[in-house]
C-alpha cells in the first residue's frame, strides 16, 4: 500500500487498536489532521490546551491499562505539552504522543514554530523519534507503542516533520520488531525467588510494600492472594491505592508522609521488606539512614535502576510482578510460613492508637468529611482523579478505593492541572462509571478552561472543589515551618465558580453543609453533566499524620487533639 | 553522607544513529555524574560505536551509571572495567627554541616521538597510561608548551 506518512499515522494507529486519540491542531501537523478528518477508525478529543490533551491521555491509560495517545503540533504546541510527557514519565504511564515539526528542509534555520522538539523531550520520556524518512515511519510507530507499553512503560514521543507527512512511501505494519538493544527482563530468577520464600518463611515481622508497579503489571488480584495466602500485612504506596481493598483486614494503610501512623510504625519495625514494583521514593523512605533499619529488603521491579538505587536489596528481584507473585504463589504452600497473628496485633495496635481519622466540626465542612462522603455515596462506583495538594493527600487517605486503575493522580511530578483533563481521560475510558475529580480552588485554575473540552464531548466529569481559599498544601508548611509567613498563598480573590462553569455550558454547585452538599452531588450525578461542586471548606486545616521532610518514618507529627485550633 | 568517589572506565556499546551521544551526555548531566573524559568512534564493520567514558563517583553511583546507561534504548552493552588495559594519547605544541632533543627523549620515554617540525613550532605526540600521560604533561612544564590536546581514554578489557 503506497500511502502519505499522515495516512500512515493514521493507520498505524488502527493497527494499534487506538479508539480515543486527544489531540489540538496546528500548522505542522495539518496533513494529519487532515486524515483524521476522513478517516472513522478513532475518536479525536480536541482539549483546549496541549498540556490537557497529554494528562487526558494518561488518564485514559489510567483507568484502561492501553497505550494513551496524544497529537499535537510543533513549537507551541509541543512545548505546551512537555508537562504531561514529565508527568507520564515520573508516573510511568505508557503514552504516545506524535507531534508535528517544520519541514526537513527548515530544520536548524530558526523557522516559524521551529523548536528542537526531541532535543527537549530526551530527558522526559522514556525514548523519542525524530522521523526523517516516511519509509521509516510504519516501524517506528510500532516500536513507539511497543517501547511505551513493555517493560518499565512510559511516554514515548515521535516527532514528524511536515514534509514527512507528505512523503509517500509503501505501508506495511506486518512487521517483525527487532531491537536487539532493549530486551525488558519479565521473568524473575528462580533461585532468588525461593530464597526469598525462605526469607520470608524464616522472618517474625514481614510487610509487603505495594508500589504502582502492580498495577502496572495488572498484578493486583495476584498480589491480593499472596498477602492472603501468606497472611503478611501489606502497606501501599500513594501510587498503589486500590490494589488492595480498603477494607481488607491485612491492608495497614498508605505509608510515607502523610501515610499512616501504624504503616509507617510497620515500616519502622519490620524485619523484612517485600516491596513489589516500588521505587522507595523519598515522599515514603523519609530520612533513608533510618528507613526500615531492622529489615532486609527484597525488591521485585522491572526496571533493574530501580533495584538499590535508594535502599539497598538484599533479594533483588528484576522483573514483571506479576510473573514473580505467580511463581510465589507456586512456592506458597511448599514453604512453611511462620504465624504472624502476633506481628499483625501489633500493627493494629498501632492503627487503634493513633487512627487515620480527623475531627469533625458543627459549624464548618472538614474537607476530608467530603471525600469520605462521596466514598459513601459513589464508592466503588466511581472512578477518582485528583489535583495536587492537601485535598489530593485526604483523598488518597479517605477515598475508599475498592479496586485497581480506580484513582490516577500525578505522584512523582505532583503537577497541578493534571486532575480534570485526566478525569476526561479516565471517562472516555470508563464510560460507566462516576468521574470524579477531587480537586482545589488553586489548581482547578491551571487547566479550567478543560470545560469546554467536556461539555463539548458530553465527558460528565464532577469537579469537586475543596475550596480552602488558599494554596493549602504550602500554606500548610508555611504554617508549620515558615512561622505562619503565608507568602503569596492566601487566595482570597478568587473567580466565581459556579458561573464559570455556566459560561461553558456545565452545571455549577456552591455549597456550605453537609446537606447541600448531598442535594448537589446527588443532582449532578443524575443530570450526568459536567458540574463544578465547590464546598466552602474549613480553611486551615492540615494533612496529619505528617513526617517532616527528611525526618524519620517513626517521627511523625500527628493529629492535634479536638479543640486545639491550630489556627 | 560522603561516599568514597573512585575513578572508573565505563565503556558503552551503542547503535550508531542520530543523536545517541547526547542521550549519553544528557545522562550524565542530568543526573548530576562526572564525565572525566569521553571518546567515542565506530566499530569497524558493524552498526555500532562504542564509547569509553571516564568518570567517578561512589560505588552506589557507578552502578546506578551503568544501569541508567543501559535503560537508553540504542544501548547494547555497557561495561564497567576492572582489569584492563588502558591508553590515552597527547599532541603537544612546543616553540621551536626548546630544546628538541631533550623533549624527543622524553617522549620517547612515554611512547612517543616529535611528529611534525614546523617553521615556529615542533609538535610530539604520546601514548601511554593516562596517569603516565598526566606525568609526561607535568615533566614537560619547562619546556614551555604552547598547546596541549589530550584524547581522553580508551580501554579495553584484558
Ligand atoms: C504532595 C504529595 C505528597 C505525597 N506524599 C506521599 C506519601 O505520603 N506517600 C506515598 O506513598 N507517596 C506520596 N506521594 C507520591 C510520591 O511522590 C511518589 O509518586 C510515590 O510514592 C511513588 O510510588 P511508587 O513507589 O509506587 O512508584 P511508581 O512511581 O508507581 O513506580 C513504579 C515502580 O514499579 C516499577 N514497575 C513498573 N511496572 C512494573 C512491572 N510490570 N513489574 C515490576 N515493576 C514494575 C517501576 O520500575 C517503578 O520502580 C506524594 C506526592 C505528592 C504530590
Ligand atoms: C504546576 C505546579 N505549580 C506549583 C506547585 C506547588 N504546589 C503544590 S500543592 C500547591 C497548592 C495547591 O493548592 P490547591 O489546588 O488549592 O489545593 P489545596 O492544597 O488547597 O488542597 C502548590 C502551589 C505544583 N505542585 N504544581
Ligand atoms: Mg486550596
Amino acid at each position: 500500500m503506497q500511502i502519505s506518512g499522515a495516512q500512515m499515522v493514521i493507520e498505524a494507529l488502527k493497527c494499534e487498536g487506538v479508539d480515543t486519540v486527544f489531540g489540538y491542531p496546528g500548522g505542522a501537523i495539518m496533513n494529519v489532521y487532515d486524515e483524521i478528518y476522513k478517516q472513522d477508525y478513532f475518536k479525536h478529543i480536541l482539549t483546549r490546551h496541549e498540556q490537557a490533551a497529554v494528562h487526558a491521555a494518561e488518564g485514559y491509560s489510567k483507568a484502561s491499562g492501553k497505550v494513551g495517545v496524544a497529537m499535537i503540533t510543533s513549537g507551541p504546541g509541543f512545548t505546551n505539552a512537555v508537562t504531561g510527557l514529565a508527568d507520564a514519565y515520573m508516573d510511568s504511564i505508557p503514552l504516545v504522543v506524535i507531534s508535528g515539526q517544520v519541514p526537513m528542509s527548515l530544520i536548524g534555520t530558526d523557522a516559524f514554530q521551529e523548536i528542537d522538539a526531541v532535543g527537549i523531550s530526551r530527558s522526559c520520556t522514556k525514548h523519542n523519534y525524530l522521523v526523517t524518512d516516511a519509509a521509516d515511519l510504519p516501524r517506528i510507530l510500532k516500536e513507539a507503542f511497543y517501547i511505551a507499553a513493555s517493560g518499565r512503560p512510559g511516554p514515548v514521543h515521535v516527532d514528524i516533520p511536515k514534509d514527512v507527512t507528505a512523503q509517500i512511501e509503501k505501508f506495511d505494519y506486518d512487521i517483525k520488531l527487532n531491537l536487539e538493544t532493549y530486551k525488558p527482563h519479565v521473568k524473575g530468577n528462580t533461585r532468588q525467588i525461593k530464597k526469598v520464600m525462605e526469607a520470608i518463611a524464616h522472618a517474625k515481622r514481614p510487610l509487603f510494600y505495594l508500589g504502582g508497579g502492580v498495577i502496572n503489571a495488572n498484578a493486583a488480584y495476584e498480589v491480593r492472594e499472596l498477602v492472603h495466602k501468606t497472611g503478611i500485612p501489606a502497606v501501599e504506596t500513594f501510587m498503589a491505592r486500590g490494589v488492595l481493598s480498603y477494607d481488607d483486614e491485612l491492608l495497614v494503610g498508605m505509608l510515607g508522609m502523610h501515610g499512616s501512623y501504624a504503616s509507617n510504625m510497620a515500616m519502622s519495625e519490620t524485619d523484612l521488606v517485600i516491596a513489589l514494583g516500588a521505587r522507595f521514593d523519598d515522599r515514603v523512605t523519609g530520612k533513608l539512614s533510618e528507613f526500615a533499619k531492622n529489615a532486609d529488603v527484597v525488591h521485585v521491579d522491572i526496571d533493574p535502576a530501580s533495584i538499590s538505587k535508594l535502599v539497598n536489596a538484599d533479594y533483588p528481584i528484576v522483573g514483571d510482578v506479576k510473573n514473580v507473585v505467580l511463581d510465589m504463589l507456586s512456592l506458597c504452600d511448599v514453604v512453611k510460613n511462620e504465624d504472624y497473628s502476633s506481628w499483625r496485633e501489633s500493627v493494629n495496635n498501632f492503627n487503634e492508637l493513633h487512627p487515620l481519622t480527623f475531627y469533625e466540626d458543627s459549624e464548618r465542612l472538614k474537607p476530608q468529611w467530603v471525600i469520605k462522603r462521596v466514598g459513601e455515596l459513589l464508592g466503588d462506583g466511581a472512578n477518582i482523579t485528583t489535583d495536587v495538594g492537601q485535598h489530593q493527600m485526604w483523598t488518597s487517605q479517605f477515598y475508599p478505593f475498592t479496586r485497581p486503575r480506580q484513582f490516577a493522580s500525578s505522584g512523582g511530578l505532583g503537577t497541578m492541572g493534571f486532575g480534570f483533563p485526566a478525569a476526561m481521560g479516565v471517562k472516555a475510558a470508563s464510560p460507566d462509571k462516576v468521574s470524579i475529580n477531587f480537586t482545589g480552588d488553586g489548581s482547578i485554575l491551571m487547566n479550567c478552561q478543560e470545560l469546554m473540552t467536556a461539555v463539548e464531548k458530553k465527558l460528565p466529569v464532577v469537579n469537586i472543589i475543596l475550596n480552602n481559599n488558599f494554596l493549602g498544601m504550602v500554606r500548610q508548611w508555611q504554617t508549620l515551618f515558615y512561622d505562619k509567613r503565608y507568602a503569596e498563598t492566601d487566595l482570597q480573590v478568587q473567580p466565581d465558580f459556579v458561573k464559570l462553569a455556566e459560561a461553558f455550558g456545565g452545571l455549577g454547585y456552591r455549597v456550605h453543609t453537609k446537606e447541600e452538599f448531598d442535594a448537589a452531588l446527588k443532582d449532578a450525578v443524575e443530570k450526568n453533566v459536567v458540574a463544578f461542586i465547590e464546598v466552602i471548606v474549613y480553611r486551615l486545616e492540615n494533612v496529619m499524620p505528617m513526617v517532616p521532610a527528611g525526618g524519620s518514618l517513626f517521627n511523625m507529627m500527628l493529629l492535634e487533639k479536638k479543640g486545639e485550633d491550630n489556627d | 553522607m560522603i561516599e568514597n568517589s573512585e575513578r572508573r572506565v565505563v565503556s558503552v556499546i551503542v547503535i550508531n544513529e542520530a543523536s545517541v551521544l547526547s542521550r549519553i551526555t544528557d545522562l550524565f548531566s542530568g543526573r548530576g555524574y562526572n564525565i572525566t573524559s569521553l571518546t567515542v568512534a565506530p566499530i569497524p564493520d558493524s552498526k555500532y560505536s562504542r564509547l569509553t567514558i571516564v568518570t567517578s563517583g561512589s560505588i552506589r553511583v557507578i552502578e546506578q551509571i551503568t544501569k541508567q546507561l543501559h535503560k537508553l534504548i540504542p544501548v547494547l552493552r555497557v561495561y564497567e572495567h576492572n582489569d584492563i588495559v588502558e591508553k590515552e594519547m597527547a599532541l603537544i605544541k612546543f616553540p621551536i627554541a626548546e630544546n628538541i632533543s631533550d623533549i624527543n627523549t622524553l617522549c620517547e620515554a612515554y611512547n612517543g616521538k616529535i611528529v611534525n617540525i614546523g617553521e615556529n613550532v615542533i609538535i610530539a605526540m604520546v601514548a601511554d597510561e593516562p596517569q603516565r600521560v598526566e606525568n609526561f604533561l607535568q615533566a614537560i612544564k619547562r619546556y614551555n608548551p604552547k598547546e596541549i590536546v589530550r584524547s581522553g581514554a580508551v580501554a579495553l578489557e584484558r
